[in-house]
């Protein structure tokens, strides 16, 4: 029996590292609720496993989606990945086609140059060391990009790299050692029988006459090992735990499992699934504009593993979305950051690395007393019996402009309509469930929604994207909701509004929860094409900014947020436009100081536009006079 | 006795002895801003729920700083963060993190069961 003693520490890593796996995929799994197990076992013989083996496939290994938003990075991603996946299977293979014998354990294949030295001397054995090689060259060429990117990001297109631990640098130390002392081990033996290929070969050729080769290469095959066997003892403490997790990620993805309002198994896979490659840095705002860069989502999942304190990572975000789009992993990364900002503060979160190998349990939420209604004191509103009720929302009655506008739309469009929060409403109760207090969010929802249902109207105008998005998602309506934007471009399908062409050229600036969180990117872009000259930038669509005053960061100070408007601003206003064009109020007010340009809300530029037809037109002290009262001004 | 309609008013002196400033450092620590306001009253002006009861946060700011909790801790579940107040605010207070602070500081600190 072919043995060495030092292909111990690899034994012990690898055999622990399968136990540790096994152990927890069977406590995950038992873990999951039932409809999710259902979901689970009807995924795993259907169409979803297929699914998830070419996903597999195509982003755990080749990292497709890190290529397409990264080259380099992604090239660096893929040649660790594939390469060493590559080099496995083939080395296996190599042990069972080449070894003594048949179907070998996994250590033969590792060591296989080892105890097979005088290997490669043959036509098809050098054929066969020559693939082995190209791999092992493939992955180096990874890891010197890695190594250089760790000490400086820009070579491999990054602005900023995540920061480790000392239990990460461990692990990182052992997985970079993994394949050079490979190299070594490997050429030293191939020098001494004059064996290898191009690469293992040449080196050892060049070493083996002023080396003892035979017995230099020794400390190297124990060195391979030992890094190999760290390695996998300190995976489960490091975010290398990704590589197992990350499978079982897209499998209950494609299996139909979704991150909901809790802590659950699937949310638990999801933060043990991310590789902290640190896209969703380079993304945010946070970072590039207000120069913050401890908050990123990497990070949150990384405190989340740790089980420290994630209180105030979890509240200081934009909530813009911006890096759920870019993680290559497809992460639900926003979903876990408002269950982070759901749940209690944990008091239990502990300093020492070691009980990182043992779960975490949820943190439930902790049992709060039952409160008295705290919005007892609102007033029964009763909004006129109308088609079209009109809801401005808390930020519009700050921009009156945006409302007035409004107000001249709908006049002009002949519908019967009826404005709910003209005397200053009650909020949509988004805001509060951004802080995280849904039970309270939800007594300002059910104050809301029986005014509308007592309305009997069918459609629900907003201006504010922020109450567009929670009356869509969260509130139990029998209305069609429409942002602004929706009901002009519907207003201009049917021919109801007749506009003038305005020659300005403007640019759009789409709001995050209108644009990235509701997926309304066309509508006010068509509504502005017909009143204006639109020119494109260099942030259409999915790669729009946030402006930086979301009402998502409740931390953020006014001087971080101004950085980052003036960032946008800059940004949008490239081909300087008569006019920067946005469709939400606040957006507006955050943008409005950040540049000379001007800003006008989306109603303004369609209200300026608007051809009223003369016998509706009122004397103008009126219409002063309305706007007055709208603003709530007194003389 | 025939009563009039007087009454001996309550006393109005801030008494820093027994005044407990706990909340207001707990905000302060945590939101340096809070310490910039002016007291203008532009915030109380724009509040939804100052529309509707006596809730103001330029009171409860200087309540607050007085050290005088009671009734800050009873108005405090009365804002709905709706962040009106921020947007007007001259002084660039992040009041929508004030009042979330002191909602958790009633909830974290001793004495302060809500």
């Amino acid at each position: 029996m072919q043995f060495d003693p030092f292909i111990i520490p690899f034994n012990i890593g690898l055999y622990f590292i399968i136990f540790y796996a096994v152990t927890r995929s069977i406590i995950w799994f038992s873990e999951l609720s039932r409809p999710d197990k259902l979901r689970l076992q009807r995924g795993f013989f259907g169409k979803a496993f297929g699914q998830s083996l070419k996903e597999i496939f195509m982003e755990s290994l080749i990292h497709r989606k890190i290529l397409k938003s990264n080259l380099r990075l992604g090239y660096m991603h893929m040649s660790l990945a594939f390469g060493w996946f590559l080099l496995i299977l083939f080395g296996t293979l190599e042990a069972d086609l080449f070894g003594t014998r048949h179907l070998n354990p996994p250590y033969k294949a590792i060591f296989f140059k080892f105890f097979n030295p005088d290997h490669g001397k043959t036509f098809l054995e050098s054929g066969y060391s020559f693939l082995m090689d190209l791999i092992l060259a493939f992955i180096l060429s990874g890891l010197i990009m890695a190594v250089i990117k760790r000490f400086s990001p820009k070579v491999v297109g990054m602005k900023q790299t995540t920061r480790l631990k000392p239990v990460d640098k461990i692990a990182l130390t052992s997985l970079w050692l993994i394949f050079p002392s490979r190299l070594l081990a490997e050429s030293l033996t191939s020098g001494a029988y004059g064996t290898g290929s191009f690469l293992t070969g040449t080196i050892g050729a060049w070493l083996a006459p002023f080396l003892p080769a035979n017995e230099v290469a020794y400390p190297f095959w124990w060195l391979y090992s030992l890094s190999l066997g760290t390695f996998f003892v300190l995976l489960p403490l490091t975010r290398y735990l990704h590589i197992p997790t990350e499978l079982f990620l897209i499998f209950m993805r494609n299996s139909g499992i979704r991150t909901g309002d809790k802590a659950s198994t699937f949310s638990e896979v999801a933060v043990h699934s991310c590789s902290s490659c640190g896209l969703c840095i380079d993304r945010c705002q946070m970072s590039f504009s207000a120069g913050i860069n401890n908050i990123q989502s990497a990070y949150l999942l990384k405190s989340i593993r740790q089980n420290s304190d994630t209180n105030e990572i979890a509240q200081n975000c934009l909530l813009c979305g911006r890096c759920d789009q870019i993680c290559p992993v497809g992460i639900e990364l926003s979903p876990i950051r408002m269950i982070e900002r759901r749940k209690a503060k944990s008091d239990h979160s502990y300093t020492n690395t070691w009980k990182g190998y043992f779960r975490a349990k949820h943190d439930l939420p902790a049992v709060k007393q039952p409160v008295k209604a705290a919005y007892d004191y609102l007033p029964e509103t009763v909004a006129g019996k109308a088609d079209v009720l009109y809801f401005a929302g808390c930020m519009t009655h700050l921009t009156p402009s945006i409302k007035s506008s409004m107000i001249k739309i709908l006049e002009a469009s002949g519908l019967s309509w009826s404005f709910i929060d003209e005397n200053g409403g009650v909020c949509c109760g988004r805001p509060l469930m951004l802080a995280g207090l849904d039970k309270e969010a939800r007594e300002l929802i059910n104050y809301n929604s029986q005014v509308i249902w007592k309305s009997g109207a069918h459609t629900l105008v907003t201006s504010c994207p922020i109450c567009y998005k929670v009356f869509r998602e969260s509130y139990y309506l029998d209305v069609e909701v429409l942002h602004h934007s929706q009901f002009i471009k519907n207003l201009i399908d049917k021919g109801s509004v007749k506009m003038n062409f305005l020659h300005k050229r403007v640019t759009y600036h789409s709001p995050c929860e209108l644009g990235r969180h509701s997926g309304v990117y066309d509508e006010p872009k068509e509504v502005i094409r017909h009143v204006a000259n639109l020119e494109s930038t260099d942030h259409e669509d999915d790669n729009s900014l946030c402006c930086g005053g979301s009402l998502g960061n409740i931390m953020l100070s006014q001087t971080k947020k101004h950085l980052i408007a003036a960032g946008v601003a800059a940004e949008l206003t490239l081909q300087n436009p008569d006019y920067l064009i946005t469709a939400c109020p606040l957006c507006k007010k955050t943008l409005t100081p950040a540049t000379n340009t001007r800003i006008a809300d989306i109603s303004e530029i369609v209200a300026q536009a608007l051809v009223v037809p003369s016998n509706t037109k009122k004397n103008p002290e009126q219409e002063r006079k309305q706007v007055r009262e709208s603003a709530s001004i007194t003389f | 006795m025939d009563r009039f309609g007087f009454s001996i008013s309550k006393g109005r002196q801030i008494d820093w002895d027994t005044n407990n400033r706990e909340v207001a450092d707990f905000i302060r620590e945590r939101e340096p801003s809070f310490n910039l306001c002016i007291a203008c009253g532009g915030c109380a002006a724009s509040c939804t729920a100052g529309n509707y009861t006596d809730f103001s946060l330029r009171e409860l700011n200087i309540l607050l700083h007085r050290g005088e909790n009671t009734k800050p801790e009873k108005n405090i579940k009365k804002c709905m963060l709706c962040g009106k107040c921020s947007l007007v605010c001259p002084r660039g207070v992040n009041t929508r993190n004030v009042l979330f602070l002191a909602r958790q500081a009633f909830q974290k600190l001793e004495g302060y069961a809500v």
